[in-house]
């Protein structure tokens, strides 16, 4: 298998590793893939709660050199964007940047995955949260 | 100063402690050319080539007497005599040959054959092919350490079965195959032991009647030999054994193999079992030496590291580990100067993990985190060393950036966790 360097750079040099405090209320974690499948990602958030604005991303991935480097660049592009324009960052958008193989594509599906799943818990987290946030700042 | 980036010959690279980069480490999949063998062979692809088949010239004989050397030597490697060595392609032909032959040959006594499930495809496919024919087929399970139960085998024998095909050693885990109990136990039921002793032949002893083989394949690239050729031993007596051809012709090689014969190959061949005799038990104590300085040197550094196979009945230059929490492609591409394998889906052409890995327990996490070092006649101890490092440091990489590794470290258990695969 060869890859793009793309592939390389990031699979080199991975982008925001690491993890935030899962607890926290603007922070939105996603948890996608399963061992068995050779591939599971952990992609943070931490989302300011005014703007929606997404401040910080960070990733951890066991998987494949594409699945390192897809999440790698799923943090890169979600950084400043708001929630919902993260959530328009399709898979196919991710094949594209890195020039992923066709047998890699399920790789950018799980990133796509990763993305959407954080941005569905920091929701869940705020929907839960909101009457006490909202007490807190008043 | 122009130089083309992928015409740049790596063998240029020198790491630190001076070995040359990249370093082959994946002799199971093929083993580099010996000098002395190709020495050996290359006056026959020049002068001597005639036509080993032509008997009224000495072009011919010229061709004939190399192969017929060569014979002796494949023969004597294994215990056999030079009647009994039939010459193919390679394993995978003499595989094909023995299994479609024997049954083909002994259809009238019985349609059962035995195989067990961590064969290679070579004999598990051809196996399945038979599967088609009304052939009826046993699939053994192995244990653990990747060994057969001979009990399973004693059970899986009826009045139907003509043949049992185990391997010798196998290949992506190294383990070797109670081949002498299995063959004794075959003479004693009269059922015909074929094996694929591809991986073993000229690593560790084989000898044809002391584990009552009966018919047995060979291949030249696993023991320092060229590419395309090999070899299938076929018992003459006690008892004779009769295989049907699968490629008619001109009736060379007794009729069971026709095609002229790749004389510079199988001159190599035999050289190459030459070589590996008078080699094989001070090369398998120093390949077994650093082997277990591999493993050392890995497991004394890293945790959640577990073997695959037996430790005592294995090849001398393999070790199959994994590394847990660490998937074995992404593994691979960071010691990209030292050239392995792995049973990780990723790297196999059907996106499986490994079957070989599976078959022994090893959950489907543990078989993508697999990697295959397979150590050969020209790895060093400095290799070795080198190897060893580029491994812990960059599984200690992967792991800071495995979720799975975190989660472990945090307590959670991995095997409670409801995944949300996509």
């Amino acid at each position: 298998m060869s890859y793009s360097d793309k592939v390389l750079d990031h699979y080199s040099h991975p982008r925001n590793v690491g993890s935030m405090d899962k607890g926290s209320t603007d922070v939105g974690t996603g948890l996608v893939g399963a061992p068995e499948c050779g591939d599971v990602m952990k992609l943070q958030i931490k989302v300011n709660p005014e703007t929606s604005v997404i401040e910080d991303a960070k990733f951890k991935t066991f998987g494949c050199g594409s699945a390192i480097a897809s999440s790698s660049l799923a943090t890169e592009w979600v950084k400043g964007k708001t929630v919902d324009e993260a959530l328009q960052i399709k898979n196919t958008d991710i094949v594209k940047e890195l020039s992923l193989p066709p047998v890699k594509i399920h790789c950018s599906v799980l990133a796509e995955d990763a993305i959407r799943a954080a941005i569905h818990d920091w929701k869940k987290k705020r929907e839960t949260a909101k009457p006490e946030t909202v007490e807190a700042r008043s | 100063m122009s130089t083309d980036v992928k015409t740049m010959p790596q063998e240029q690279l020198v790491a630190a402690n001076g070995v040359k980069l990249p370093i082959y480490m994946d002799n199971h999949a093929t083993t580099p050319l010996d000098p002395r063998v190709l020495e050996e062979m290359l006056p026959y692809f020049m002068e001597k080539f005639g036509n080993a088949a032509s008997r009224n010239h000495s072009f011919g004989w010229a061709g004939e007497e190399g192969v017929e050397t060569a014979r002796e030597r494949v023969a004597k490697l294994v215990g056999a005599t030079t009647k009994e060595i039939i010459f193919t392609s390679g394993a995978t032909e003499s595989d094909n040959l023995a299994i479609k032959g024997v049954a083909e040959m002994y259809k009238e006594k019985g349609n059962h054959i035995i195989t067990a499930v961590t064969e290679h495809k070579a004999v598990l496919d051809t196996c399945k092919r038979l599967e088609k024919y009304c052939y009826r087929v046993t699939y053994l399970p192995v244990q653990k350490d990747g060994l057969v139960d001979l009990d399973d085998l004693k059970r899986a024998i009826d009045d139907k079965t003509i043949l049992v095909t185990i391997m010798a050693a196998n290949n992506e885990i190294g383990v070797l195959q109670p081949v002498a109990e299995i063959g004794k136990l075959c003479r004693e039921r009269g059922v015909i032991f074929h094996s694929d002793a591809t991986q073993a032949v000229g690593k560790v002893p084989v000898d044809v009647n002391k584990q009552n083989i009966d018919v047995m394949s060979i291949s030249a690239h696993k023991m320092y030999g060229p590419k395309g050729v090999g070899a299938l031993y076929v018992r003459r007596k006690n008892p004779r054994v009769q295989i049907s051809a699968i490629i008619d012709g001109g009736g060379h090689e007794r009729g069971m193999r026709s095609g002229t014969l790749n004389v510079p190959g199988i001159v190599g061949l035999g050289k190459a079992c030459l070589i590996c005799m008078e080699d094989m038990p001070k090369e398998s104590c120093h390949l077994a030496g650093m082997r277990n300085r591999l493993r050392d040197n890995i497991m004394g550094r890293l945790d959640e590291v577990y073997i695959n196979g037996s430790m005592e009945h294995r090849l001398p230059g393999n070790l199959n580990i994994s590394f847990a929490y660490v998937e074995g492609e992404s593994l691979l591409m960071g010691i990209n100067d030292v050239a392995v394998s792995s049973g990780s889906a990723c790297t196999s052409a059907t996106l499986e993990p490994s079957y070989v890995l599976k078959a022994l327990g090893t959950g489907d996490d543990l078989a993508h985190s697999s990697i295959r070092f397979g150590i050969g006649r020209f790895n060093t101890e400095a290799e070795i060393d080198y190897v060893a490092d580029r491994v812990v440091e960059t599984v200690q990489r992967l792991r800071e950036l495995s979720p799975l590794y975190e989660m472990a470290k945090e307590g959670v258990d991995l095997k409670q966790v409801k995944w949300a695969a996509e």
